[in-house]
């Protein structure tokens, strides 16, 4: 099927390489084995992606090695994606281990539930990824051209849903869940001796992706409203859980969502999710399915920048991908219900379940788990991983909840919680409770300015301007990045900051605070200093002249600032 | 005598042989041996030219290998280089597309990505052009900047003769829109060479501008050089063989004063040494050398140093001097430049001794005391000395006692046919400390701090004929060069590329720690990832809890390794004597015993077959 007639142009180097690649395979045992270089060949790069792990380098490094006739200071991300991002204390115990011993002793939670570590030498990336999975974790798929991490609302205060819908994202993480053997045999089998030329799996080894994978990544999350904290309408493939009371009934489907673009390419932009219609709980795996095929029967395989589901769906349009949906299923699926969110931010502090047991939302700026001065989290979480009283619950939004917490016990985790200076920084505007930004410089090799190392200080200038306009308490979503990619899904922030080259900013404005509607660019390429000046009027008018409860994306688009954006296609008009 | 025995691994001789010579020279007055010095050389000169080995005009041993023969007559067609820098991909798409065309239209042309060009190559092109993109804020990406900053540097060439045109690769919106591709527009221009077409400048969707510069530059180019001849043969690179018989007025007694290029420190932050890559310009000098040769540097003592001499000897570094050689100056400027007052040797003490009729010391003199006059030389220099026996003396019986200052050699790490007119060595920093004070070696401090950036070294050229590359381009080598020993094998590799030679090679590299000690890793990589160096194994001594050294590794490939030695490969050592060079001896010898199930005794000949043969060499200090 992955040859079609669908197609535009020679495939991209990418289906050569996974192609060729034996199931993923490759020649990653031969790199890892490869002692004269901290790097790995240039296709096990692509390939180890498939596998949760990203070639990096020091950038902050990388000219002075560069004049010492040394190879840049290469290092390797791993991801661990955490379906729903459910975690016990025990992993979490072990992530904060590997940090120490193999990583830069700092655990970043990213925007899709998932932990990184962060400056793993190639020598020890084969004990990381081992201990990754003795601890019944997986970095599979992780990256690449799958199913990444499938995502859900952590939602503490509506347990009984919860709890559904989690079983229903576990059963997607499961379906989408690469099949082949070759992640087992070089990380997880404790002797490192197969290599490319093994004896070959027979070919139905995938039966969801078949040998190329998919033309791209694609993402996956079930939202439960009112709360949008993972952002359903960025995934290619978002569900809306639809309750009637404790019961959940099934899901609203969202298609085509996505943030990556590139810079002075307006034929790439980011898209908000479409709503396509309705399907019931027990439905929604082999809707999930069937989507997933399409895309990846369709999808772009020759220009890896107009690859992503949205695009497919755009050049073909909505009603194609009903029907097309409609007729690999055999049935039809039903129109959309009614559904609201409030917002697609967390929301902090202790709440009570419905279960009876209690939820501590913690803000982590940027999803920066270290030890910093005052402020010792790193240590603090640990501490109270050990106690074993609570489970750990990654959110959209680089966030933690310290769950099903026994009221009894409430008192012991709140003591750790000030003793280690974190109930002390939870305390800040609203704004930085409801700002993002990706990892950026110095390891990303697309970061094209700094995002998460430089976001927290921004901040800082920010606030300024909104304690003096009164705005303290009023959330904006505040999101930066380094580069035009979307990992801190900045696209659907109602301010902005994408990188463009070191200490310049694009600007974009007009997000709605639910998710729902992009932003726009409102200026382009501006330092510093230009960008408080640009925000400085805006955040006075906001204050002055806001509605009641009005938030700041809607704001600017009706007192004139930027025209709203109601759809991808016109992101850039 | 300071020279050591002669044995089979310091000499080419047989042991019988060796043992002899060793006993003639011992019975030797030194006037015996400087006549018999000359003898020998003329009966070398006699020997070599009946077997027609000497080339005209040329005095040493015969090994410059064999030159790539000229060109095919010149067709009018230039040599296109076609050079890329930038940071996404595009850059060498154009190049690519640009080669295919130049290509059908019968011209000659190779494509060179600018992150692992050399700049000194520039003076070998005719026909330069280049695709370069600009990056963030106007910068150039990260595999243009050591080009960019070349030619704006001093060592920037001369390009008269050269054509060229510039395909600049931008974004319009930023500032400095395509500003790097403007840069080398213009300064090829101010270089001397000429643009034979309009630069364009593209913006993100360069392709269509691209393809109209391509057709432009590859139609005038055809027009050029005119029907191309029926057959004509992809041309080799017709580098300009340095003539073997390029004689220097300079040597070392009159050294050249060479300016430094360049001085880098190799280690990365995090290591315990601080390894240096120092280039020398040779421009103007006449010198010439050969991978193996060693570049002999006369180096400056600290002005530290000099102070503590003149304290200890209560004497005023602005006294007028004059030596016993009729050299006249002040007594700082002589101590600085002249004498060696770093370390101590047994001349100037038994000078001193007798000077100053210290009996303690002259009592050391007897042979006797040999080891207690060695414990007391170790780690000691002059201003001990001074101070564990002051005297009262006038500044010239200071400098009559004193030894005049040594040149140091450093291995060339360099090819001439890569790096024209330049010298590189690879220099380890020396420094200790005993009997209470911080003491550095002479040349190493003198590199690394004392040497100003446009400061001038007094050099020549020390020649190494028992450390050459295989006369046969074809055979295989096999490197083993841990720390600073690896610098000859640069010179190798450099060598080895540039004439194209086809033979194997195989480097053994050590150090200390693989992320910051590994010296030129990223050019051992390069020519890894080229072909040209088929092995590359490293020993990092420090990364785990045993160490490892070059000679563990040596074992671990026994089998591949005795198998290019069977093949006809040469085996190579540069480095540590007292240590490392023994134990790869030991190793190979072991080896040898073991993948040819040989006994010690017929191993130990295997090798020293291999020694005679001239497959076995070492450059050991």
């Amino acid at each position: 099927m992955a040859a079609n007639d669908n197609q535009h142009g020679p495939p991209s180097d990418m289906e050569r390489i996974k192609e060729t690649s034996n199931y993923l395979r490759g020649t990653i045992v031969e790199s890892l084995n490869d002692a004269v270089t901290g790097a790995i060949a240039a296709d096990d790069q692509q390939l180890t992606k498939f596998h949760g792990t990203y070639q990096q380098d020091d950038r902050d490094a990388r000219l002075r090695r560069q004049h010492k006739k040394l190879e840049p200071a290469f290092t390797f991300m791993v991801r661990v994606g955490i379906p729903g991002g459910l975690a016990t204390a025990d992993q979490w115990i072990v992530m904060d281990d590997l940090s120490v011993k193999y990583a830069n002793n700092t655990l970043k939670l990213t925007t899709r539930q998932a932990f990184q570590l962060h400056g793993v030498l190639k020598s020890n990336l084969w004990a990381a990824i081992h201990e990754i999975n003795a601890a019944l974790m997986t970095s599979i798929a992780a990256c690449g051209d799958v199913c990444r991490n499938t995502m859900a609302t952590p939602n503490p205060d509506a347990s009984t849903i919860h709890q559904q819908v989690y079983e229903a994202t576990m059963d997607i993480a499961r379906l989408v869940r690469p099949q082949t053997n070759a992640y087992h045999e070089i990380w997880v089998d404790d002797k490192k001796v197969l290599t490319s030329k093994d004896e070959r799996p027979p070919e139905e080894v995938e039966p969801l992706y078949l040998k190329h994978y998919l033309p791209r990544k694609f993402k996956i999350g079930l939202a439960i409203p009112p709360h949008n904290d993972i952002d359903v309408f960025s995934q290619d493939l978002g569900m809306i859980a639809i309750a009637e009371g404790d019961r959940l009934v099934g899901f609203n489907l969202v298609c085509g969502g996505g943030m990556g673009m590139s810079h002075g390419k307006p034929e790439t932009y980011p898209n908000a999710g479409t709503v396509i219609g309705f399907c019931t709980a027990d439905q929604l795996c082999q809707v999930t399915e069937q989507l997933v095929t399409i895309q990846r029967d369709f999808g772009d395989r020759s220009n890896r920048q107009h690859a992503r589901f949205k695009y497919t769906i755009d050049d073909r349009g909505i009603d194609w991908l009903i029907g097309e949906l409609n007729s690999r299923l055999g049935w039809q699926i039903e129109s959309a219900r009614p559904y609201a969110f409030e917002s697609n931010g967390d929301s902090y502090g202790w709440l009570k379940g419905i279960d009876g047991a209690w939820y501590m939302t913690l803000f982590i700026e940027n999803g920066r788990v270290r030890d910093a001065g005052d402020l010792r989290m790193k240590t603090g979480l640990r501490k109270i991983a050990e106690l074993g009283l609570c489970d750990f619950r990654l959110t959209g939004n680089q966030n933690l909840i310290l769950g099903k917490v026994a009221s009894s016990n409430k008192k012991k985790l709140q003591k750790l919680l000030d003793e280690y200076g974190i109930t002390a920084v939870q305390s800040t505007s609203a704004a930085r409770l409801n700002s993002m930004a990706c990892a950026s410089l110095p390891y990303c090799g697309l970061a094209m300015a700094e995002s998460e190392r430089y976001l927290p200080d921004l901040m800082t200038r920010i606030e300024t301007m909104i304690k003096e306009a009164g705005i303290w308490e009023v959330p904006i979503t505040i999101r930066m990045t380094g580069c035009p990619n979307g990992c801190a899904r900045p696209y659907l922030a109602e301010i902005a900051f994408v990188g463009k080259s070191p200490g310049h900013y694009n600007v974009y404005l007009g997000a709605g605070f639910t998710g729902d509607r992009l932003n726009k660019l409102y200026r382009e390429g501006i330092d510093e200093e230009t960008i408080l000046q640009e925000l400085e009027p805006l955040i006075k008018h906001f204050a002055a002249e806001r509605l009641n409860g009005e938030h700041f994306g809607d704001f600017v688009i009706r007192a004139g600032y930027v025209k709203p954006t109601t759809a991808g296609l016109n992101f850039h008009d | 005598m300071q020279i050591s025995a002669l044995d089979t691994t310091t000499s080419p001789l047989t042991a019988e042989q060796a043992a002899l010579l060793n006993q003639l020279v011992a019975s030797l007055s030194p006037t015996q041996v400087a006549w018999l010095g000359g003898y020998l050389s003329g009966v070398a000169g006699y020997t070599q030219s009946l077997l027609g080995l000497l080339q005209p005009g040329q005095n040493g041993m015969a090994t410059a290998g064999t030159l790539p023969s000229p060109s095919a007559a010149a067709s009018g067609a230039p040599e296109v280089t076609i050079l890329f820098g930038s940071q996404t991909g595009n850059g060498e798409k154009v190049a690519k597309k640009l080669q295919s065309a130049a290509l059908a239209k019968g011209l000659q042309a190779t494509i060179q990505d600018m992150g692992s060009y050399r700049p000194t190559m520039l003076k070998q092109a005719t026909c330069l052009l280049i695709i370069v993109s600009t990056h963030g804020e106007g910068d150039p990406p990260d595999r243009v900047r050591e080009l960019h900053s070349f030619l704006y540097g001093k060592r920037a060439p001369k390009l008269d003769g050269v054509d060229y045109s510039v395909l600049a690769l931008g974004d319009r919106t930023y500032r400095h829109y395509c500003k790097i591709g403007k840069d080398f527009d213009a300064r090829l221009e101010e270089l001397g060479a000429k643009r034979i077409h309009d630069r364009i400048d593209c913006d993100v969707d360069y392709e269509d501008a691209a393809q109209l510069w391509i057709d432009g530059v590859t139609a005038l180019l055809a027009r050029k050089a005119g029907p191309a001849p029926a057959g004509a043969a992809p041309q080799g690179f017709a580098l300009g063989a340095m003539a073997a018989a390029t004689t220097s007025e300079y040597d070392r007694k009159n050294p050249f004063m060479a300016g430094l290029l360049e001085r880098i420190v190799l280690t990365d932050e995090g290591s315990e040494k601080e390894t240096l890559h120092v280039e020398i310009s040779l421009e103007g000098s006449g010198l010439t050398y050969q991978p193996g040769d060693s570049l002999g540097v006369f180096p400056t003592n600290s002005p530290e140093l000099v102070d503590a001499v003149l304290t200890a000897s209560r004497l005023d570094g602005d006294a007028t001097v004059t030596t016993h050689e009729g050299e006249g100056g002040n007594l700082r400027e002589l101590l600085t430049q002249r004498y060696e007052i770093a370390q101590l040797t047994p001349d100037v003490i038994e000078k001193y001794a007798n000077f100053g009729s210290i009996s303690e010391l002259q009592a050391l003199m007897s042979e006797d005391r040999f080891d207690d006059l060695q414990s007391y030389l170790h780690g000691r220099d002059l201003v001990d000395l001074l101070q564990d026996y002051p005297l009262d003396m006038y500044p010239n019986d200071l400098v009559d006692i004193l030894r005049k200052m040594t040149p140091r050699l450093y291995s060339l790490a360099s090819s001439l046919e890569a790096c024209p007119e330049e010298a590189h060595l690879c220099i380890a920093p020396v420094s200790y400390a005993t009997y209470g004070r911080d003491r550095f070696g002479v040349c190493s401090s003198y590199f690394a701090r004392r040497l100003e950036d446009d400061g001038k070294i007094p050099v020549y050229i020390h020649e190494n004929n028992y450390f050459r590359l295989p006369e046969d381009p074809r055979a295989d080598m096999i490197m083993v060069g841990p720390g600073t020993g690896v610098a000859p094998f640069r010179a190798f590799m450099q060598h080895r590329e540039m004439l194209g030679h086809e033979g194997r090679n195989w480097l053994f590299f050590g150090e200390q720690h693989f992320r910051t000690d590994f010296l030129y890793q990223a050019e051992w990589l390069q020519w890894r990832a080229s072909g040209l160096l088929t092995h590359l194994d490293a020993a990092f001594s420090r990364d785990q809890d045993h160490k490892i050294y070059v000679q563990h590794r040596l074992k671990e490939r026994a089998g591949e390794l005795y198998e290019w030695l069977q093949n006809g490969a040469h085996f190579y050592v540069c480095g540590d004597e007292s240590r490392m060079a023994h134990d790869v001896h030991a190793a190979l010898v072991e080896i040898v015993m073991e993948q040819g199930r040989l006994s010690a005794e017929a191993a130990e000949d295997y090798v020293n077959d291999l020694r005679r043969s001239n497959r076995y060499q070492r450059d050991v200090y």
